[in-house]
């Protein structure tokens, strides 16, 4: 159930060029899923207007993690927040990760959706899941908290100009590396997923993002239609869906 | 506490906030939030004859104070609304509610509003002839004083409920759109839908919006919705419901001196789920200071000047 809290900042630093990793300390409690996310506005007044959805890196009974790469206006201003600046957000909203019982589990993340995939791994390997990840950059300077998830799973890179791992997708390392699975839970870029839906239709849960207007299922900004011909909010339904209840082409 | 109680056609408002269509679903979003019993009424998500899926991804874009949407009357079609959302919606609001509608052919209007006006806890119609965002419709009804009559009158004829006309903004003489739907027979006239706008992506040139243009809506529109419900207030004898930006109890004061008998709050509903109960308790603080002790006695407060 979505909650509307302040939560103080407690760190805020770039990993890498433009890559930054926020900590906040506040009410957890309505977040119960990985892979479910925030709704944060930046300020109070009226510029930027629209709160602004994070994906949740890694949370606990009362700070949360989050991972952002400043592109524009809203994500520079964030950027810029010191720590103990108290933040308007909306959490626990969204439907997250749901564990599907399988043994082995192989996460997938592409840029900057690999964060909400830590706090992932670390409920799977809870659970005695064997858990591998396998993660794709545009380059390796693009690369970030790759010792963070070495220190709880192997690790597979793919990089487009190969400048670390595998060149090529995310796709070609599960390839070369004959990576197997029972079940694999994806977040990245619409293409990745369009691509990992074609290439196992069963057994994904695959994380979308969308420009949204509220995050909470109140103005249709993000719905998408499915195979079967319903439309789901990605706000609210989402953000997590089945690879095999979405449309792969268009 | 100054007495907030609005009478309207169809609509018993014990204040006069209502959120606006498209920034409040049916309501289920937002009884997690609070208790829907203490808005006035609601105006809900606008319904067709069909059920709509709406536009493409993305629909959402943003400028300065403003929220730019295209969502193409995306809903599940009349019957469901009737069947099922109105009846869900009643469990959680005591209160008659604005039926919003669309339509893209005269027909489209009047089998809507037929079926529409009979549920029971609908108070009242709102008729939206300037949704922006579809392409076959909505707006063309609500920039031609003549087709905007004919609509209005035909779902007169059929509709068991008062009927409010929702106008569009984007026309050039909005008081001669409101002036043709009053002699329509329009019980109200609600007032304003969003301004027609775009954004660009830079890299690309491409328009953001998949539907290339949108509906601006937001704090950055308040002035523009408060000199057009000033204009139309004074210019007709229904009464107007007003809206465009009000984020505040101090904003929605304003657009009932600007001459608005009632307001709805729209996008700020997005970016604040509390924004209707914060700003009835905020129009009551604001009338506290300025010493009224009736809503009423600051309606139209403007039209001396």
């Amino acid at each position: 159930m979505a909650n509307q809290t302040f939560m103080k900042v407690l760190s805020n630093k770039e990993l890498i060029k433009d890559v930054y990793e926020m900590v906040v300390e506040g009410d957890t409690s309505a977040i119960t899923t990985p892979g479910q996310f925030v709704n944060i506005k930046l300020n109070k007044y009226q510029e930027p207007y629209l709160r602004r959805p994070m994906s949740i890196c890694d949370y606990d009974d009362h700070t949360l993690t989050m991972i952002y790469k400043v592109v524009g206006t809203g994500t520079k201003l964030l950027s810029e927040i010191r720590p103990g600046h108290k933040m308007d957000m909306l959490t626990g909203l969204g439907n997250g990760f749901v564990y599907q019982n399988e043994r082995s589990a192989l996460l997938i993340g592409g840029g900057l959706g690999l964060p909400p995939l830590y706090k992932l791994a670390k409920e799977l390997l809870k659970k005695d899941v064997e858990v591998k990840l396998v993660v794709g950059f545009a380059s390796k300077k693009d690369a970030f908290y790759l010792e963070e998830f070495q220190q709880l799973c192997p690790v597979y890179v793919a990089t487009m100009d190969g400048t670390l791992g595998t060149k090529g997708t995310v796709i070609d390392a599960i390839n070369e590396y004959n990576l197997s699975y029972e079940h694999y839970y994806a977040c990245g870029p619409l293409p990745m997923l369009k691509a990992l839906a074609k290439f196992d239709e069963q057994h994904g849960s695959l994380s979308y993002e969308a420009r949204m207007g509220c995050g909470f299922g109140a103005c249709m900004g993000c719905s998408m239609e499915m195979k079967d011909g319903s439309s789901k909010r990605v706000c609210l339904e989402g953000p997590v869906f089945a690879s095999s209840e979405v449309k792969i082409d268009g | 506490m100054a007495n907030l109680h609005i009478v309207l056609p169809g609509l018993d408002l014990k204040n006069p906030v209502m959120p606006a269509s498209g920034t409040f679903g049916y309501g289920q979003e937002f009884k997690e939030f609070y208790d829907l019993n203490k808005l006035g009424s609601i105006s809900i998500k606008g319904t067709t004859r069909e059920k709509r899926y709406g536009n493409p991804l993305p629909r959402i874009a943003e400028g300065p104070a403003g929220l730019l949407n295209a969502i193409g009357l995306q809903n599940p079609g009349v019957e469901h609304v009737v069947q099922y959302e109105l009846p869900e919606l009643a469990k959680i609001f005591n209160g008659k509610v604005l039926g919003n509608m669309g339509g893209h052919s005269f027909e489209d209007y009047v089998e809507t509003a037929a079926i529409l006006s009979k549920a029971e806890n609908v108070g009242a119609l709102e008729l939206n002839i300037s949704c922006p965002n579809v392409k076959e419709g909505g707006m063309q009804f609500g920039t031609d004083p003549a087709t905007a009559a004919r609509v209005t009158r035909e779902v007169k004829a059929v509709s068991s409920k008062p009927v409010y006309v929702k106008l569009s903004p984007n026309v050039t003489d909005i008081v001669a759109m409101a002036k043709a739907v009053e002699e329509a027979g329009a019980d109200g006239i609600s007032m304003i839908n969003t301004l027609v706008g775009m954004r660009f992506d830079l890299k690309t040139g491409r328009p953001i919006i998949a539907n290339k243009t949108g509906g601006y809506s937001g704090p950055a529109i308040l002035p523009i919705a408060l000199r057009m419900v000033y204009q139309v207030s004074q210019a007709v004898d229904i009464p107007v419901i007003g809206m465009g930006g009000i984020s505040s109890g101090r904003d929605a004061i304003e657009m009932m001196i600007a001459g608005a008998s009632a307001v709805e709050v729209g996008c700020a509903n997005l970016i604040d789920p509390y924004a209707c109960p914060k700003i009835i308790e905020e129009m009551n603080d604001w009338l506290d200071e300025m010493g009224i002790d009736d809503i009423h006695d600051i309606i139209g407060l403007s039209h001396k000047y």
